[in-house]
């Protein structure tokens, strides 16, 4: 729980302003403007922090140490990853777990955060200092016109149906698992850096330290014991979701049945991500 | 919005991960593959304005053949596992580039046995006026055998005649293929595009041929033999040059075009990177000065009549020319593709260092290496016919 209390002390920084309740009441208000300004200018984490609880473990429990979820039982889920961009608040938490999780070099990003501001003519600016890393306490102060609407992007392997990092890979040291996770033998990498070409997402890095391809794994290692993927266990406010479609109960499922308008990024290339978003609009790409 | 102002760039792809050894990677396999055509050309098609470089075009491929997995090996994370690449090849994608190890060493061995049938004669010969170790060499080259009877040399001739024939299409499929690992890769919009592959071809035997030209004149002059020259031949190979030049440069101008005119929006992130961080490098660099520029003054060589003096003086520049100009475009494709980033807003940079592994002085040995070692192989190889070396002109 140590990540969770470095994670806490983050999020209390960015609680500049006492206007607690006014915040929440432009939330409930869906006052979009007003409150992704305040999520641009850092000011509101905590209270989201504050209001939504979080979900510890991936199914009813976490395995112990010993105990892992078989390979065939693994088989019959059918795992999915939502992000909430309505729900993103862009604190970073998700990308320090990820890190702390993985291991990943400074300067190369498993999973990031992207904050994209658009104007009132339709000029759309985005960046991801540090991966989004630090957080977005300070707004940009590049922007001359008057902003229409801002909001968060976290980027993770979108897990692919028909990858292309698999496909290209020469020596299948990418590959895809029985129990549908793209995945990488960092012992057999030739580190050629092919799909680090192919991936149209960009997710793919060769790791400075193993000298291999490196991407999320959905944190595959965790999923397996019954755990959450890291940055869906450190997101505060749910906007990383995780879980199984073939159980109804699960969020996911929900979520998938209801009305609720989920996309896929470049959906035109035909790679059929399994990772989908709530709230993205055409801007994001 | 032009992505030239926005600027994003996904953080894993701030820089080009592929480098200059992946730019001259594609450059020798395509020297390789032309110089490779020209021979076949003489040999399998008996162009007889070409038999005087049939010999030295072979050794030249096998020059360039050596060092085509130079630039690879040295850009890999992990070369000692690229061996991997033969015994766990991934043919469910397929990944182009697990075809790549079986490829290189069926052409590899291919070339080899062209150079040592096409060779026998001359090295019965050579085994009986040399001595030590060049002699037990001649002896293993020959295969064995110092049959010099007619019959001899005419299974000799058949066998190279085939190894030849089979040698083209392989020869196309070396390089074709790498013109595929990059057209097939959907992520990169420049690079997407079936025309690929028939740009390398053709790029490659351009390359090839000019190569030839180039190295043919200078080592003659530096040699004093520049008199064996035949005009014959070096009007036939410009003429050649041209030829493929024209359909090399017009399908670049078609890919272009075609992409253009389609107006997709990714071309609207391809089309600004060539009027930004691109302009240099391909439309002054590669279109102008050393594609217009150069077609003008090989339709000049092919069609006007120019003195012996002129026509070597220009076709070795021209041929210069193409050799840059190849390389330009094989910068183009590998780094421009990688500097327009997957975002679709922005740019990735790419800056190589003098000094650094993969840095451009290990590009500039990379690239001489070949040169020297053709010098080395003339050691061993007889690079022209002493019978038909007449001085006629």
């Amino acid at each position: 729980m140590s990540l969770l209390r470095s994670f806490v002390s983050n999020i209390i920084d960015f609680e500049s302003t006492p206007k607690f309740e006014a915040i929440e009441q432009k939330m409930v208000d869906r006052d979009r403007r007003g409150f992704i300004e305040k999520v641009v200018s850092g000011s509101i984490g905590g209270s989201l922090f504050l209001m939504i609880p979080m979900q510890s473990s991936l199914f009813a429990e976490v395995l112990g140490d010993n105990e892992m979820i078989t390979l065939e039982e693994n088989k019959n889920k059918n795992y999915a990853f939502i992000v909430d961009v309505t729900g993103c608040i862009g604190c970073g938490s998700c990308c320090v777990a990820d890190r702390k999780e993985n291991n990943v070099p400074d300067g190369q990003y498993r999973t990031w955060v992207e904050r994209y501001v658009i104007d009132i003519y339709d000029t759309v600016y985005v960046d991801s200092p540090d991966g989004g890393e630090n957080g977005y306490s300070v707004p940009r102060d590049d922007i001359k016109e008057e902003v229409k609407d801002a909001f968060f992007v976290p980027k993770l392997c979108n897990m692919c149906e028909e990858p292309s990092c698999v496909q290209v890979c020469p020596v299948s040291a990418t590959f895809t698992s029985p129990d549908n996770f793209v995945l990488i033998d960092k012992n057999h990498c030739v580190a050629c850096g092919y799909c680090v070409q192919a991936c149209p997402y960009g997710v793919r890095f060769i790791n400075e330290q193993t000298k291999t391809a490196d991407k999320c794994t959905w944190c595959y290692h965790r999923v397996r014991k019954g755990k959450l993927p890291a940055c869906v266990n450190a997101c505060p406010t749910g906007a990383r979701k995780f879980g199984d479609l073939n159980d109804p109960q699960s969020e996911v499922s929900q979520i998938m049945d209801s009305k609720e308008i989920l996309t896929v990024l470049k959906k035109e290339l035909g790679n059929e991500p399994t990772l989908y978003y709530i709230g993205a609009s055409q801007e994001v790409v | 919005m032009d992505a030239s102002i926005l600027n994003y760039v996904f953080p894993n792809d701030v820089h080009a991960h592929w480098t200059l050894m992946i730019v001259i990677y594609p450059y020798i396999t395509g020297v390789v593959a032309g110089a490779f055509i020209v021979s076949a050309l003489a040999h399998v098609f008996h162009v007889k304005a070409l038999e005087p470089i049939a010999k030295f075009a072979l050794i030249f491929a096998l020059s360039w053949l050596i060092f085509v997995t130079a630039p690879l090996l040295n850009h890999l994370g992990h070369p000692e596992r690229a061996i991997w690449m033969l015994f766990t090849p991934n043919f469910s994608g397929p990944s182009m580039m697990a075809g790549f190890g079986y490829i290189y060493m069926a052409y590899t061995i291919l070339l080899i046995f062209e150079i040592l049938y096409i060779y026998r004669a001359d090295f019965i010969e050579l085994k009986k006026t040399t001595t030590g170790f060049k002699r037990v060499l001649y002896g293993v080259f020959t295969l064995g055998t110092d049959d010099e009877s007619k019959k001899g040399l005419e299974i000799d001739h058949k066998i190279s005649l085939f190894l030849g024939a089979v040698g083209i299409p392989l020869a196309s499929l070396l390089h074709g293929y790498v013109g595929f690992i990059f057209g097939g890769v959907k992520a990169v919009e420049w690079w997407f595009t079936p025309l690929m592959p028939i740009i390398f071809l053709l790029s490659a035997s351009v390359s090839g041929i000019a190569g030839i030209i180039l190295f043919y004149i200078i080592i003659k002059k530096v040699t004093g033999k520049i008199s064996e020259i035949k005009t014959e031949t070096i009007i036939t190979l410009v003429k050649l040059l041209w030829a493929f030049f024209i359909f090399d440069f017009v399908f670049e101008l078609l890919e272009l075009g075609v992409h253009a005119y389609g107006a997709t929006s990714g071309w609207h992130h391809v089309s600004s990177a060539l009027h930004g961080p691109m302009y240099f490098s391909f439309w002054i660099m590669q279109i102008f000065v050393l594609s217009i520029v150069p077609f003008f003054i090989l339709g000049y060589l092919s069609l006007a009549k120019v003195n012996r003096k002129m026509l070597f003086v220009l076709s070795s520049f021209v041929s210069a020319m193409i050799l840059v100009q190849v390389l330009f475009m094989r910068w183009n494709v590998v780094i421009g593709g990688q500097i327009m980033a997957k975002s679709e807003r922005g740019f990735a940079s790419f800056h190589p260092q003098l000094f650094e592994k993969e840095g451009i002085a290990v590009t500039i040995i990379m690239l001489v290496a070949p040169v020297v070692t053709l010098w080395l192989l003339s050691k061993v190889f007889p690079l022209w016919d002493r019978v038909k070396s007449s001085s006629k002109k």
